[in-house]
């Protein structure tokens, strides 16, 4: 997600920049004020333990890909914002530097993007409110996971806009923000797991190095299936219920679609494949428009987000068994 | 080569790089600081037609490249993270900006094409500009140039220590994963059960030694920054390179001599 120089516009730089320096001037004085002199050298150790953890590859269960660790929830859980968000920003200069991943320019961009929302949001919206009574296992990786995906969709959206006001791309940006958007859902899922198997570990080992986490009361068994059967009922809530409230506007492709046709069908096509392939669809469709055929109520748009994310979760399971299966066939 | 292992040998390499004996090297890293951004901040704002003033912004690497004598092979090694980035977002422009600017035989060239191009090249000038600031001043340098901007010395220091602790933890975490590759072979990252004590263990194991390095930095007087002992101020011929890389830039930018393709 780290923007180069040449994406940006200097207004865009210079903007993101004053917001990343009010944000980095507000949490050195709330580091000052924390009076822990431990704290820096604590900071710059950890900020080079998120530079070594980033080029570490992990697995991904069934799908033969590996991912990599960014590493803002994490350091908020074991830092706290303020020093979380400071050390982030050497992480991403010495990056720029010594890497050309991201940008002088584009510093005070990358800082929002990757640790503001990381570190602040990440820490005030998600850790500190679950952590605030009890901490246990579950609670953990609810809130790595949680916490990850929604601070990652920001900052790819963030780069959307930034993007959009510098102006560099013709493409629309509807059709940039949807492809950013799901490729860092992706992304934010395997952050957020990352992020959990660690600070379970730390959890386990030294609970007391877990910022401001209530770790006196009694540990519950740690179960990893009722954990992720909790984050699959909400996923098939959020499926559900959000889907009522989406947009009956054209999406992105259609709206750029539409600027160029005047239409969001593509009507200039109908020949006889067209035609063919529109048949099978119809026909094939178990809720075209996402509704129950012939029916136009909200029920339906509900049920099909439910089918929908249930489809979606049955191709991704098989597309990447037959992925692994050839695999393990090919090494054999 | 792994990941780790060839991140540390870059680090090392850059550092051995930026401590050359050359007259760039030489010059006040606040100076060499604010050209970069500086350079960086115009190329950024030339309009996206202008194919022509970024072309003559070429100018600022091609001089550094060859009187610094800085390995132009090395920078090229940078530019594979940046670029693919940047051709993605610039291969659309083509597409949807199609006003034909001029015609080479029977080929239009468009103005979605100059815009790509223009923007390709800028990532490139960019990824150049800081390659040539890293290669010639050390980050020891570069966050004495942030001091002397008032860059609060907590922040300064923290980065400093990152930088410093870099070295030692991508050994570290080296020596964890020779050790799991060792006994887990033909695997091509970690696996998922092993996720949390393997970088817990490399976590756990910083924090002792932020502890330890806290403890002998107290040793020695550390009371929260430190200190450069032989940081000398801006000289003369440090000023006449700002100076004139600045009235340099400028005269490509608002020279209406160098500006064909300004819209």
């Amino acid at each position: 997600m780290h923007m180069a120089d040449a994406l940006v516009a200097p207004a865009v730089a210079g903007t993101m920049y004053a917001a990343s320096a009010i944000a980095a001037g507000y949490s050195i004085k709330k580091v000052h004020l924390e009076a822990d002199p431990k704290k820096v050298p604590v900071m710059g150790v950890m900020g080079a333990f998120v530079f070594a953890a980033q080029m570490i590859n992990f697995t991904i269960p069934g799908t033969g890909s590996s991912g990599h660790l960014c590493g803002g929830m994490l350091l908020t859980a074991l830092l706290g914002p303020y020093a979380a968000f400071l050390t982030m920003i050497g992480v991403l200069l010495i990056q720029c530097l010594m890497f050309a991943d991201g940008g002088l320019l584009a510093l005070g961009c990358n800082v929002w993007n990757m640790a503001f929302y990381g570190c602040f949001l990440g820490y005030f919206l998600v850790w500190r409110p679950m952590m605030k009574k009890t901490t246990s296992r579950g609670k953990i990786i609810a809130a790595s996971i949680i916490g990850s995906v929604v601070t990652l969709q920001l900052g790819a959206f963030s780069v959307s806009i930034e993007t959009l006001f510098s102006g560099i791309t013709d493409l629309p940006f509807s059709v940039f923000a949807g492809t950013m958007q799901p490729i860092h859902l992706a992304i934010g899922l395997v952050e957020g797991l990352i992020t959990a198997a660690v600070l379970v570990f730390v959890y386990e080992a030294r609970p007391e190095m877990l910022y401001r986490a209530n770790v006196a009361g009694k540990r519950e068994k740690f179960s990893f299936k009722k954990t992720l059967g909790v984050l699959a009922v909400v996923m098939l809530l959020i499926g559900g219920g959000l889907s009522l409230f989406a947009s009956s506007h054209p999406d992105g492709l259609e709206w750029s679609i539409e600027r160029i046709t005047g239409s969001t069908e593509l009507d200039a096509a109908k020949k006889s494949v067209y035609n063919t392939a529109e048949s099978v669809q119809e026909t094939t469709a178990l809720l075209p428009d996402y509704q129950f055929k012939g029916s136009e109520s909200g029920l339906g748009t509900s049920f099909s987000g439910i089918i929908g994310s249930c489809v979606v979760l049955v191709v991704c399971a098989g597309v990447c068994y037959i992925i692994s299966t050839t695999r393990k066939k090919k090494s054999a | 080569m792994s990941k780790l292992s060839g991140a540390y040998y870059e680090i090392d390499h850059m550092n051995m790089v930026a401590t050359r004996d050359q007259w760039v090297n030489k010059i006040h890293p606040l100076v060499k600081l604010v050209v970069t951004v500086f350079y960086i901040a115009v190329v950024v704002s030339l309009s996206k037609y202008n194919l022509s003033g970024i072309l003559l912004m070429g100018a600022y690497p091609i001089v550094m490249f060859m009187l610094g004598e800085v390995s132009f092979k090395d920078s090229i090694r940078r530019l594979r993270i940046i670029l693919p980035l940047v051709c993605v977002v610039g291969i659309f422009n083509p597409f949807f900006d199609r006003q034909v600017v001029f015609n080479v035989g029977s080929i239009s060239v468009t103005s979605g094409v100059i815009s790509m191009v223009t923007l390709m090249i800028k990532g490139i000038l960019t990824v150049l500009a800081s390659y040539l600031l890293i290669a010639t001043t050390t980050i020891e340098k570069i966050c004495y140039a942030l001091r002397q901007l008032h860059i609060p010395a907590v922040l300064v220091t923290q980065i400093l220590l990152t930088y410093r602790y870099i070295s030692v933890l991508l050994k570290e975490a080296n020596t964890i994963m020779q050790a799991y590759l060792l006994r887990a072979p033909n695997q091509k990252g970690v696996q998922f059960k092993v996720w949390g004590p393997l970088v817990g263990q490399l976590l756990l194991r910083s924090i002792d030694r932020a502890n330890a390095v806290y403890e002998s930095m107290m040793l020695r007087g550390y009371r929260g920054e430190f200190h450069y002992s032989n940081m000398e101020h801006c000289s003369g011929k440090d000023y006449l390179f700002l100076v004139a890389w600045i009235v340099v830039l400028l005269a490509i930018k608002y020279l209406p001599v160098f500006m064909y393709f300004n819209s």
